[in-house]
């Protein structure tokens, strides 16, 4: 299949290991990315949570940009998936607020494609057997437990992502890829990742709670879908308590042996390459 | 005279605030409900009540993190976090401005590196939030750790068609 891809800023930046093996796993599942013209950013919260219109705006002229190509939009930051989905959203119900921004970017907005993240594409389109057809190493011994976090989920009529208080679909991913996935009740808790950088303290307690539950749980790392939990939640809880973070992306690209796969270990901030050399999978 | 509760729900533009009837799921989901001044339910009331300044001017409104659990939990569709933004956004246009000072200037850089080059360059818009908040020092170990493993790369490439960036923002008036 084609899709378009929206990479956001993140991705370009703290987030290039997962726009890397989302590139490379893309490739081994016949999935064509074809990035969108001349992308701007979301806004994320700081748009949203000072002026409303900008917020929507700024999203709807990627959006619009992105219809040019008439196909579905993949977008992995959850962060600027759930603006998508936000503006997509209020520009459907609201005539009148459409016309507003339609006047704003300048263009016309049709709604005709769907906003995907990569979660629902892979599990949706490609499917648990395909994927697991494709393993070269399963990666035994890795334990992960599965963190959704809020903006891929959250609210649910938004987002329209399944079983959005106890998401599953990570989960069978990662046991197809031949890991001891662990359940936890904290999938779906919020990280504090929208208040990183400007109260620091709050959200290192908030990380804390998470990595505490994860090895409550019995596991030795954590899977995500987002650039800015990553970012979060590798660097911000204290250093006892910290567990070597992945994308989803990353460990399906080590199960099936692609090239490069390695590499993105290496810049992250809390070193996996111990835990994954200790189970003999790099 | 428009009450502050008329105000609201105006800009809401959803579920009326009324709706509520304070069985605080909200409150008991909130991650940082136990930092906030007046917890989410209790901001209702004082909406009710026609608290303005003491809404406008509290410290509740800019820790909500906006992670969507008090609307996905209300049993009454009550839209807590888009109050909150709305009241974030009354706060700067009244000029009460920020009780959370530095959480307003981490949005400001953002915006104006979004309005500088379309897409944030992290260092950037970091570099500028430190200068603004006078927040020197934080993070200071971690950032050439960052740079050693090309995560804060320099030169990230920019939108192209600034001009139509730059035109939300100004028909958007940008705070
Ligand atoms: S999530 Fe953040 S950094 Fe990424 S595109 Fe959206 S706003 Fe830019
Ligand atoms: S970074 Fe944390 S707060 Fe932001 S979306 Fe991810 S889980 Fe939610
Ligand atoms: S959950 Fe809804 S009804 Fe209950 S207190 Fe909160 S806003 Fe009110
Ligand atoms: S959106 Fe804000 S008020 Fe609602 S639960 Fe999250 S942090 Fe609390």
């Amino acid at each position: 299949m084609k899709v378009s891809y929206y990479p956001g800023c993140s991705l370009h930046a703290t987030g290039k290991e997962y726009d890397q093996s989302m590139k490379a796993v893309s490739r081994a599942l016949n999935i064509e990315l074809k990035e969108v013209d001349d992308w701007s950013c979301c806004g994320a919260s700081s748009a949203h949570s000072t002026n409303f219109d900008l917020s929507i705006a700024l999203s709807a002229r990627n959006l619009i940009n992105a219809e040019k190509d008439s196909m579905d939009v993949m977008v992995p930051c959850a962060a600027c998936f759930n603006r998508f989905k936000m503006a997509e959203h209020h520009l459907k119900a609201d005539k009148d607020l459409k016309a507003k921004i339609e006047g704003v970017v300048g263009a016309k907005y049709q709604g005709g494609i769907a906003i995907r993240n990569p979660i629902d594409i892979i599990y949706n389109e490609i499917g648990i057997d395909a994927l697991s057809a494709k393993v070269v190493k399963p990666l035994a011994g890795l334990k992960p437990v599965s963190y959704y976090g809020c903006l891929l989920l959250r609210p649910p009529e938004v987002c329209e992502f399944e079983n959005y208080e106890n998401p599953f679909m990570l989960d069978k991913m990662m046991g197809a890829i031949g890991t001891d996935v662990k359940n936890w009740s904290y999938k779906t808790d919020c990280c504090g990742g929208s208040l990183s950088i400007s109260k620091t303290a709050i959200v290192v307690d908030m990380c804390d709670k998470l990595m505490s539950a994860a090895r409550e749980a019995g596991a030795n790392c954590v899977v995500t879908a987002c650039p800015l939990c990553m970012a979060n939640l590798d660097m911000r809880p204290s250093s006892g308590l910290k567990l070597p973070v992945f994308y989803f992306t990353e460990l399906i690209s080590l199960a099936m042996g692609l090239d490069g796969s390695k590499e993105t270990f290496k810049s992250h901030m809390f070193d996996p390459q111990p835990l994954l050399g200790q189970l003999q999978l790099i | 005279m428009e009450t502050f509760l008329e105000e609201v729900n105006k800009k809401i533009h959803g579920v009326p605030l009324q709706a509520c009837y304070h069985c605080r799921k909200c409150t008991a989901g909130c991650p940082t409900a136990s930092h906030m001044e007046y917890n989410p339910n209790k901001v209702i009331k004082m909406i009710q009540n026609g608290q303005r300044d003491k809404v406008l001017n509290s410290s509740t409104i800019w820790l909500c993190l906006s992670c969507e659990t008090c609307i996905t939990r209300c049993p009454n569709q009550v839209d807590i976090a888009r109050m909150m933004d709305v009241l974030r956004q009354m706060a700067i246009e009244s000029g009460v401005g920020a009780r959370e000072k530095n959480i307003l200037k981490f949005h400001q850089a953002f915006l104006a590196g979004i309005k500088r080059g379309g897409r944030i360059n992290e260092p950037m818009m970091m570099a500028q939030y430190k200068l603004m908040s006078g927040d020197l020092f934080s993070d200071v170990t971690i950032a050439p750790g960052m740079f050693l493993k090309g995560k804060l790369s320099l030169l990230s490439p920019r939108t192209k068609d600034m001009k139509s960036v730059k035109n939300i923002f100004e028909k958007t008036k940008n705070i």
